[in-house]
């Protein structure tokens, strides 16, 4: 059913989401948690930055992404004078570029679930004299797990399903940037429909089964986005 | 005053341009004649009144969204295959196809003296990527592969190739600096008759197959003057032959 280079495609889209979704996770919680704390003017500035992709058509992304990790591109010189080389047209490429477009699947829940703690679990581990990075790992992060794991999921899901991106900065190299959703496009536009149907079907599949554990979730008292 | 204040007079200004005789078509190009048919274009419109909308992108694409109903009436295709395709479907006005260019390759680098007007940089080895057009969708991706196999290079570059999912990505992919090197249309790079950036090396047409560009006339453009008018203009008007070669493309 599935060719060698499906199944090259699919491991390679899982390999890059696991990888993307571990980097936001790290990266996205001190964001997280900075948004749902802070009363500087610069909170609101910072969140529309994180929102940004939601908004932005993946082209632009792509465009920018392209221009930016080029050799005269900021990104670019930096990855060259670190000896990286340059990263269109790599897997670590398409990372940093999965990390920008699905930071605000990641974030927006986990700032959600923190903001709705509230005070009040803060202010009692205070009186019990716990310090704030003893407060954080055994009070807040325990308590926002539905958001994580919402953002987890969401974030997962979106790097896979992402395309205009991968099709700007890819190349479209087996093994190293051709994912699922691209191997698709190029089974349509070859006129391949019945290869096309099989990739297509499973990820409409995959869709579903990520979308019915995130509403699961949000009936058992968390919506999508991490509120109560 | 607002844009929403000046609709009602664009809206007038359209309809007073299709009233003076002149009729509008809706014209479907293959993304490497994107440049010249835009100059073709403006003088079509000039010396006979006719409006032309234009919508470009890789002939596959085009012949999926015509064959699903796309209000297109003039096709020009990057290949003779897809306006063939159509013409069995029954698509096609009889008796219009025609080729209306003859495509070049070139090998591309914005580099200046990268390329010494040979292969000789593609056998050296010495560069970072090489851009060429997906050979499965794209008619100069399929001539660039035929010019690698002709010049025994596939297995050597193979690991290097990016591949665009046209001809413009392609050109993209070169023109950012992301690839040194990449086989894009000689169309791409030329204006009024020379390269104009970088270096390049226009690839000997004996080492690839003709690239032959068909222009056919749609069923649904059958009665549209303005369509019937605009390929004939590419057929026969010396004027739109000399854009058609000063990019670099030959004609029959």
């Amino acid at each position: 059913m599935f060719t060698d280079a499906d199944l090259d495609a699919i491991w390679l889209t899982l390999r890059l989401a696991t990888t993307v979704t571990v980097l936001l996770l790290l990266i996205g919680t001190p964001i997280a948690w900075w948004l749902a704390r802070t009363r500087s003017w610069l909170k609101g500035p910072i969140g529309a930055l994180v929102a940004l992709p939601l908004v932005l058509p993946p082209t632009v992304l792509g465009f920018y992404l392209l221009i930016a990790m080029g050799p005269n591109g900021w990104i670019g010189q930096l990855t060259q004078e670190m000896g990286i080389g340059l990263l269109p047209f790599t897997f670590w490429g398409l990372v940093i570029a999965s990390v920008f477009y699905s930071l605000p699947f990641v974030v927006q829940p986990i700032q959600n679930a923190m903001e709705a703690l509230g005070e009040r679990p803060l202010e009692v581990a205070a009186t019990l004299r716990a310090g704030p990075w003893d407060t954080f790992f055994n009070v807040v992060l325990p308590l926002s797990k539905p958001g994580f794991i919402t953002a987890a999921i969401l974030g997962f899901a979106h790097t896979v399903g992402e395309f205009g991106v991968v099709l700007m900065i890819g190349g479209n190299i087996p093994q190293e940037t051709r994912v699922v959703s691209v191997q698709i496009y190029d089974y349509v536009e070859a006129m391949e429909y019945g290869q096309a149907h099989v990739l297509a079907g499973l990820m409409v599949a995959f869709s579903f089964v990520v979308l019915l554990g995130v509403y699961g979730f949000q009936r058992r008292g968390t919506s999508v986005w991490g509120s109560r | 005053m607002t844009m929403l204040n000046k609709l009602p007079l664009l809206v007038l200004g359209c309809a007073a341009t299709m009233n003076a005789s002149a009729a509008q078509v809706h014209a479907a190009v293959a993304a490497n004649f994107t440049e010249a048919m835009k100059s073709v274009v403006e003088k079509f419109e000039a010396e006979t009144g006719h409006e032309v909308v234009l919508s470009f992108g890789s002939s596959g694409k085009i012949l999926a969204q015509i064959q699903n109903g796309a209000p297109f009436e003039v096709f020009l295709s990057a290949d003779q295959a897809k306006p063939k395709a159509l013409e069995e479907a029954g698509m096609v006005h009889s008796g219009s196809r025609f080729t209306y260019a003859v495509g070049a390759l070139a090998l591309w680098s914005t580099l200046p003296d990268f390329i010494e007007d040979d292969y000789s940089r593609l056998s050296s080895g010495d560069f970072n990527k090489l851009a060429l057009a997906n050979p499965k969708l794209a008619p100069y991706g399929l001539a660039a592969t035929e010019v690698l196999d002709a010049l025994d290079l596939t297995d050597a570059t193979k690991a290097k190739w990016v591949q665009g999912e046209n001809i413009a990505q392609t050109y993209q992919f070169v023109a950012t600096g992301n690839a040194n090197l990449g086989f894009v249309a000689l169309s791409q790079i030329m204006s009024d008759g020379h390269v104009t950036e970088g270096s390049s090396w226009i690839v000997p047409s004996d080492l690839y197959s003709p690239i032959r560009q068909d222009a056919v006339l749609l069923e649904r453009g059958a009665d549209n003057e303005a369509a019937i008018a605009l390929l004939d203009y590419l057929q026969s008007s010396s004027v739109a032959h000399d854009i058609i070669h000063s990019y670099g493309y030959e004609t029959e």
